[in-house]
Formats: structure tokens, C-alpha cells, sequence
């Protein structure tokens, strides 16, 4: 369950091989099975990665530490997403989750209410995938590819509607 | 009930001692006995001192462990316990138990409470579910527990005498900070400042767990406690004062939050604490100055009405919270004898100010790379008398949403975080545990959704060009705001300091360490390794004849958030080395109490 074979390649990614195929209108690459991913070329990367990272940087990383490197607190979702697969990660984010017993309380809340979360569930999802796999190391992106028209009509529309 | 009140303390002394006044003169006098800590911050003036000198800096490097006590829990652990007698009184962070220890029956556990609270509030506690401390008062341990439940548990059997909902963790509101007992009244403040809640300072009254008075940090003057003699740098705050600053209705949601300490001057009749930082972090989105978050309040205890208010960072560009401690001194500045409030607080700069009309005496940076500010106007003529001058590279409001800026210092964690300084009388030095990390901030619009964070800056933090040590634990003059001396530590310093009269001071590291230091030089002359890194508060006491030092370890909070995987090293893609240290390769989790003493002979 933790190394899923794809293409012959051992890739320790709960989705699979996180090889960008095809890009859709808003900007976002898409592996084979049609899940989002990363694209990244030396110091640049795609939109998505880049508006992930701040995304991450302020709302995730006051528990899950920076870089998604995990804390004394929360786990890092850089090692998550290695066994965690998108439609997984999709459903903690939107409805939390809980693991307490007598050694841990850990809960994270449910974040599909949260516009500044729930609009911008494939950029996290996209910036944690290139951390978990070595893609992008710690470091803010530099340059990145702009945010279209399509990806802002999207963004506004669901920042709307709250 | 509340008019009642009021009017009994118009009377006599004599209807006083009928009422719980008498817890005043209780804690009061408790906390004058070195035997015994009896308030969190050693004393109302919250300076940390203890008379006590039997372990002292000839003798101190042969301090030994005498004891140790696991808390059962693996989060956070701030403040310290409680020492009254015989007895102590330890706290966890979140389920917020509290253990009664016997000390001179083989500590003993005489009773334990362990509340049940509902765990979704566990996320809902931005930086760890800590929790910093109790307070005693009237035969009672008070305890703000994570929920925001106020508890009043009798002292000798732990049964709850009575409790109160101090606010709706539904809403972001929780309770992380250690409660004051001043006279008859409990006063506690509330968090949840990344949440966008309405923060408040409340008094409860200590035999009933009524509401006394609740003043919150931004809103009309009705609800903020102020009126036509309340002052700001010597003149009246005026009419709407908070009102004025706040774009419509958006000081409903303006944080200000007041989780950190409470001092009392029991001969002014003013309590001082601060608030913290406007909500959201994006300043864009909240023009004007966002009174009276960032600000130092002092109130009357018995009304909550404020005599005056200082706003440190009018509108906050970079979640420079104003919680921090209060340390109240009596010094000569001058030639004349002063009444002085000093402040560390998390924007780098070290405030003294008379604590008597809040007059403006000393803002001086106590790190020197401290790069947001060129200083503060003294200059009681100028238009911007007692203001910061924000300079342009560090603004975050001019770069504006969406534009990252760069090496702004201090972090958001600030020069200094919720780990009170101790203040000795003998040397008149404050001894101070700092941060040292800078940051980059860019703010962007967020939306608010109540019980959801409320944030809009996305951060990395680093040491500061060329260094590699996060933290300095230092001495400093608050008349002159002049570093005496600094000791570097490999992180930041996140533990409580203790001065005692044996010339000793003690700090927790959080590697772990205890560390003694010589109260003049800063000479270090002992360090033990805890079982886990330090963010609880030093604390001394005597049982027996012995001088005890105790303190709690069990790494986490944000240090334990922002530290655990070290520091993002901004050139790390250009393949420099640095030291940006992981935390988590030195420490682990778990809660233990520590306490030291000399060997018998």
C-alpha cells in the first residue's frame, strides 16, 4: 500500500506516478490518472505550487510547521502524501479528522467551510505533492507561471460565494 | 449584584473583610512569604524575584536533581506550578489536568481533576493546546481550561466550588492564559486572535463566578471600559476612540487577543496587561490604527474602566502581539524616585513607562537587529508623540496584498514571546528570554468564517543575515534601555526566567536545558538536560528548611511549531550551509516536572 508500482517505477506517492501529462484551462497539470500535480522546471513552477506554498504558509503551517515538515504538534504532510492518495487528502481537509486515545489528541478541524481553504484545495494538495516527492525543496518559489483568467474567474467565484 | 459591589467598595474597611476582600490581603500577604509562590509571576508586580538565597552563585554549580513528576501529557508545556505550604499545584496543557502534590508527604497525589472537554476545541487553539498556569484565592485553584471554562476548585479537595463559560470556542474563543485573583474578583483574559474574535479582559467574582465586569480591546466606549478622564500619552482618549479606527463593522471581528500575563499594583489600584494583534494579519484589509488592539491597558480592578491606554504598534503589519508581561518596579530615573512599568514586547522593543499615568519614559530596541522601526517619537510636541516610525522596507501595508516582503525582523514570534522576564531589585536589571529570527510576510485577502482562522500572511522565518544562533537570553537596564549583557543560545529562549537573592539566575532552553546564570556577568554556572525542551517558567520555593527550583519541560507551543523542523534557510536552493538547526533533533515530547536542590551537605 505504501509504494504503489506505476510505469515499473517505486514511486512513494499515495497517488501514484506524479508525472505532469496535460495542463487544463485554469493552469493546473494533471498526472495519468487525471489527478493534480506539480510541474516544476529548475527554479520555476506552475501556478498551482506557487499559490499552494503561501496558501500552506497561512493556514497550514501554524500547526503542520513550515515546508510541511510536521511540528511537535501535527504530522508533516510532506511523509503523509507519500501514502495518502487525492481523494483522501481532499476528504481530511474538507471534514477533519480525529485520532485520540490515551497517548494522543490530535484533531484537525474541518476545513470545507473555510473559503480560504476549501477554494484552494488543489493548489495545497499540488505544493504538498512536489514537497513529498522532492520536486521542490523549502525554499519560497522564485518564478512561477502567472494565475490566468480562467483560474481567477474560478478563484472569485468561490471566494464569492461566502 | 455589580452596583452592590461597587458600593461596598466605597465603605468602610470594615464592610470590606465581610466581603472577599479579604482574599486580597490573603494573596497579598501570601505572596510577600519567599516560602511560597502563590501567583504565576512570583508576585503582583509579576517580577519573577525571590528572597530566597540559600542556593546561591558560589554554591549553585552543585545543584542536583531532588525529584521529578510526569505530567501524563505530551503537548506544551507553559507556566509553572503553584506553591503554597505544603502543597503544590501542577497544570497540563489540554485536558488541563491540575495534580495537588503533598510535599512533605513524599509528593503525594492528594487530588487530581481532569475536566472533559469537548476535543474539537483542540484545533481551534492556534499554536498548541497549552495552558500557562493557576492562580489561588479564597481556599480556591482557579483554572482557565482550553473550552474557556473558568473552574474555581476548592484547594484542599480539588471539588469544583463553581464554574464559568468565558467565552464559545464555536467561535475561535479559548483559554490558554493563567488567571490574576485582585482582591475579590478572578480576571482572566481570552485567545483566539488568528480566529478574529472580540477579545476582553473579564473580572468574575470569586465567591459566585459572576460576571464583574468585562472590558474588551476594541469597540464602542461601552465596551471597552473607558470614559472622559481615560488617558493616552497624557491626553484624554476621547469619544469613540476605538471606533474611530476601525473601517465599519470590522472591529466585531478585531482580535486584540489577551492571552498573556497580569500585573496588580495593589497602592494604585490598577491592573496592566496588553492585547494582541488586529485581526486578520493582512493590514490592507483593516485600515486605521485598530485601537486598541497592540496597546497596554491599566484598569481598575474593581470597575474595569481604563485610566489609560498605550497603543505600542498602531496598526500591526506584523502580528507584533502586545501581550507580554508587565513588570512593575520602583526605580530612580533622574535623581527622582519612579513608579515604572516595563514591557518587552514582541515588536523588539523594550518599553519603561510611569505606571501611574502611563507617561512614555524609556522605547528602546533590546535586539539590536530589531529593522521595522528607526524608534519611537519622544517628543512630547510632535504630532506622532509615542508612535513607531514604520520604516518602508519593512511595511508590509506599502508593499501591499500579494507582494512578499523580505528579512523584516522580528518574526512574527517577535523579539520576545509570552516567556516572562524576572526583574531583581538587588542588581535592578530585567533578565529577558529573546527570540532572534526574522521573517518574510505577504500579506492576501482573506474571508472571515467564524470558528475558522482568520489569518492572511503567509510567513517563513530565519535567523538574521549572517547568524546562526535563534535566540539571546539578556540583561537589561529599563531606565536607560541599554543590554547589560547577552548570552547567545543555539534556538529561541522560550522558558519564564526566576532572579533570586543568591545572585542566581535561571532560564529553561529548548534543548532542554536548565541553566543558571550569575545575575551580574551572566556567567553560566549549572545546566541539567530536562527530559524534554523547555517553555514552562522557572519557579522557587522552600520546604523543610530546603531551597527548591522547579520547572516544567515538554516542548512544543508555536517554538514547537515553527522550530520543531528547523528554520527555512532562504538561500538553501543556493547551496549555503547554515545553522538553522532542527529542534526536533535534540528534543522530544512528554510533561515533567523537574525540581532541584543542593545535596544534603
Amino acid at each position: 500500500m505504501i509504494f504503489v508500482a506505476s510505469g515499473g517505477i517505486a514511486v512513494a506517492d499515495g497517488s501514484g506516478d506524479p508525472t505532469a501529462v496535460k495542463q487544463n484551462e485554469t493552469g493546473e497539470w494533471l498526472d495519468k490518472e487525471g489527478n493534480p500535480t506539480y510541474k516544476v522546471n529548475g527554479e520555476s513552477v506552475d501556478w498551482y505550487t506557487y499559490s499552494g506554498y503561501r496558501r500552506y504558509h497561512s493556514d497550514c503551517h501554524v500547526c503542520h510547521g513550515p515546508d510541511g515538515l510536521g511540528s511537535t504538534y501535527a504530522p508533516a504532510l510532506k511523509d503523509s502524501l507519500k501514502t495518502m492518495s487525492y481523494a483522501d487528502f481532499l476528504g481530511v481537509v474538507a471534514s477533519g479528522r480525529k485520532n485520540i486515545s490515551t497517548a494522543a489528541e490530535n484533531v484537525m478541524p474541518a476545513f470545507g467551510d473555510n473559503p480560504n481553504v476549501a477554494c484552494y484545495m488543489d493548489d495545497l494538495y499540488v505544493y504538498l505533492r512536489a514537497r513529498s516527492n522532492d520536486a521542490w525543496g523549502r525554499a519560497r518559489p522564485g518564478k512561477h507561471e502567472d494565475k490566468n483568467d480562467a483560474y481567477t474567474k474560478n478563484e472569485d467565484s468561490c471566494m464569492g460565494k461566502k | 449584584m455589580r452596583k452592590v459591589l461597587l458600593a461596598a467598595f466605597l465603605g468602610s474597611a470594615a464592610a470590606l473583610a465581610v466581603g472577599g476582600a479579604s482574599a486580597n490581603d490573603e494573596v497579598l500577604k501570601m505572596s510577600q512569604n519567599p516560602k511560597d509562590w502563590v501567583i504565576p509571576a512570583g508576585d503582583y508586580a509579576s517580577t519573577r524575584y525571590s528572597k530566597l538565597n540559600q542556593i546561591n552563585s558560589q554554591n549553585v554549580g552543585k545543584l542536583q536533581v531532588a525529584w521529578t513528576f510526569s505530567t501524563g501529557v505530551l503537548r506544551g508545556h507553559e507556566g509553572g506550578p503553584l506553591i503554597i505550604g505544603n502543597m503544590m499545584y501542577v497544570h497540563t496543557p489540554f485536558p488541563n489536568k491540575v495534580y495537588a502534590i503533598d510535599l512533605s508527604n513524599e509528593n503525594k497525589i492528594v487530588w487530581k481533576y481532569e475536566p472533559k472537554q469537548d476535543p474539537n476545541v483542540i484545533p481551534v487553539m492556534c499554536c498548541d493546546t497549552v495552558n500557562r498556569g493557576l492562580a489561588y484565592g479564597d481556599g480556591k485553584i482557579f483554572l482557565h481550561q482550553a473550552d474557556t471554562t473558568l473552574v474555581a476548585l476548592d484547594a484542599k479537595s480539588g471539588q469544583l466550588a463553581w464554574s464559568a463559560k468565558n467565552g464559545d470556542p464555536g467561535k475561535g474563543e479559548t483559554g490558554t492564559s493563567a488567571p490574576l485573583v485582585v482582591k475579590d474578583k478572578v480576571l482572566v483574559g481570552i485567545s483566539g486572535g488568528e480566529f478574529g474574535v472580540q477579545a476582553h479582559m473579564t473580572a468574575y467574582d470569586i465567591k459566585t463566578g459572576k460576571v464583574a465586569w468585562r472590558g474588551f480591546s476594541e469597540g464602542p466606549d461601552d465596551q471597552i471600559l473607558v470614559d472622559d478622564k481615560t488617558t493616552a500619552l497624557g491626553k484624554p482618549v476621547g469619544k469613540d476612540s476605538s471606533l474611530k479606527t476601525w473601517q465599519g463593522d470590522q472591529w466585531k471581528i478585531g482580535g486584540g487577543a489577551t492571552w498573556g500575563w497580569i500585573s496588580y499594583d495593589p497602592e494604585l489600584n490598577l491592573i496592566y496587561y496588553g492585547s494582541g494583534n488586529p485581526s486578520t494579519w493582512n493590514p490592507k484589509q483593516r485600515p486605521g490604527d485598530n485601537k486598541w488592539s497592540m496597546t497596554i491597558w491599566a484598569r481598575n480592578p474593581d470597575t474595569g474602566v481604563a485610566k489609560w491606554v498605550y497603543q505600542m504598534t498602531p496598526h500591526d503589519e506584523w502580528d507584533y502581539d502586545g501581550v507580554n508581561e508587565m513588570i512593575l518596579s520602583d526605580q530612580t530615573i533622574g535623581g527622582a524616585p519612579r513608579k515604572l512599568l516595563t514591557h518587552f514586547d514582541r515588536n523588539g522593543l523594550g518599553y519603561t513607562l510611569d505606571r501611574g499615568t502611563g507617561e512614555l519614559l524609556v522605547a528602546e530596541k533590546f535586539d539590536p537587529k530589531v529593522n521595522w522601526t528607526s524608534g519611537v517619537d519622544m517628543d512630547k510636541n510632535s504630532p506622532t508623540y509615542g508612535r513607531p516610525k514604520v520604516l518602508d522596507a519593512a511595511s508590509t501595508d506599502k508593499a501591499g496584498e500579494d507582494h512578499n516582503v523580505k528579512g523584516i525582523c522580528p518574526a512574527a514570534l517577535g523579539s520576545k514571546d509570552e516567556q516572562p522576564a524576572a526583574y531583581s531589585p538587588d542588581t535592578q536589571l530585567f533578565y529577558v528570554p529573546t527570540n532572534h529570527v526574522c521573517m518574510d510576510y505577504e500579506p492576501f485577502k482573506v474571508s472571515y468564517t467564524a470558528g475558522q482562522p482568520y489569518v492572511g500572511a503567509t510567513l517563513s522565518m530565519y535567523p538574521p543575515a549572517g547568524e546562526s544562533h535563534m535566540g539571546n537570553f539578556i540583561a537589561w537596564d529599563g531606565k536607560t534601555g541599554k543590554i547589560v549583557w547577552s548570552n547567545k543560545e543555539q534556538f529561541s529562549v522560550w522558558s519564564g526566567a526566576l532572579a533570586t537573592a543568591g545572585n542566581v539566575v535561571f532560564y529553561g532552553t529548548l534543548e532542554g536545558y536548565l541553566k543558571a546564570v550569575d545575575a551580574k556577568t551572566g556567567k553560566e554556572l549549572y545546566k541539567f538536560k530536562t527530559p524534554s525542551g523547555i517553555i514552562g517558567n522557572v519557579t522557587t520555593y522552600e520546604n523543610g528548611g530546603k531551597q527548591y527550583v522547579a520547572v516544567l519541560s515538554g516542548v512544543g507551543g508555536w517554538a514547537g511549531i515553527g522550530l520543531a523542523a528547523g528554520l527555512t534557510d532562504p538561500t538553501a536552493g543556493l547551496g549555503a550551509v547554515g545553522g538553522y538547526a532542527a529542534l526536533s533533533n535534540y528534543t522530544a515530547l512528554g510533561g515533567t516536572l523537574t525540581v532541584f536542590s543542593l545535596p544534603a551537605n
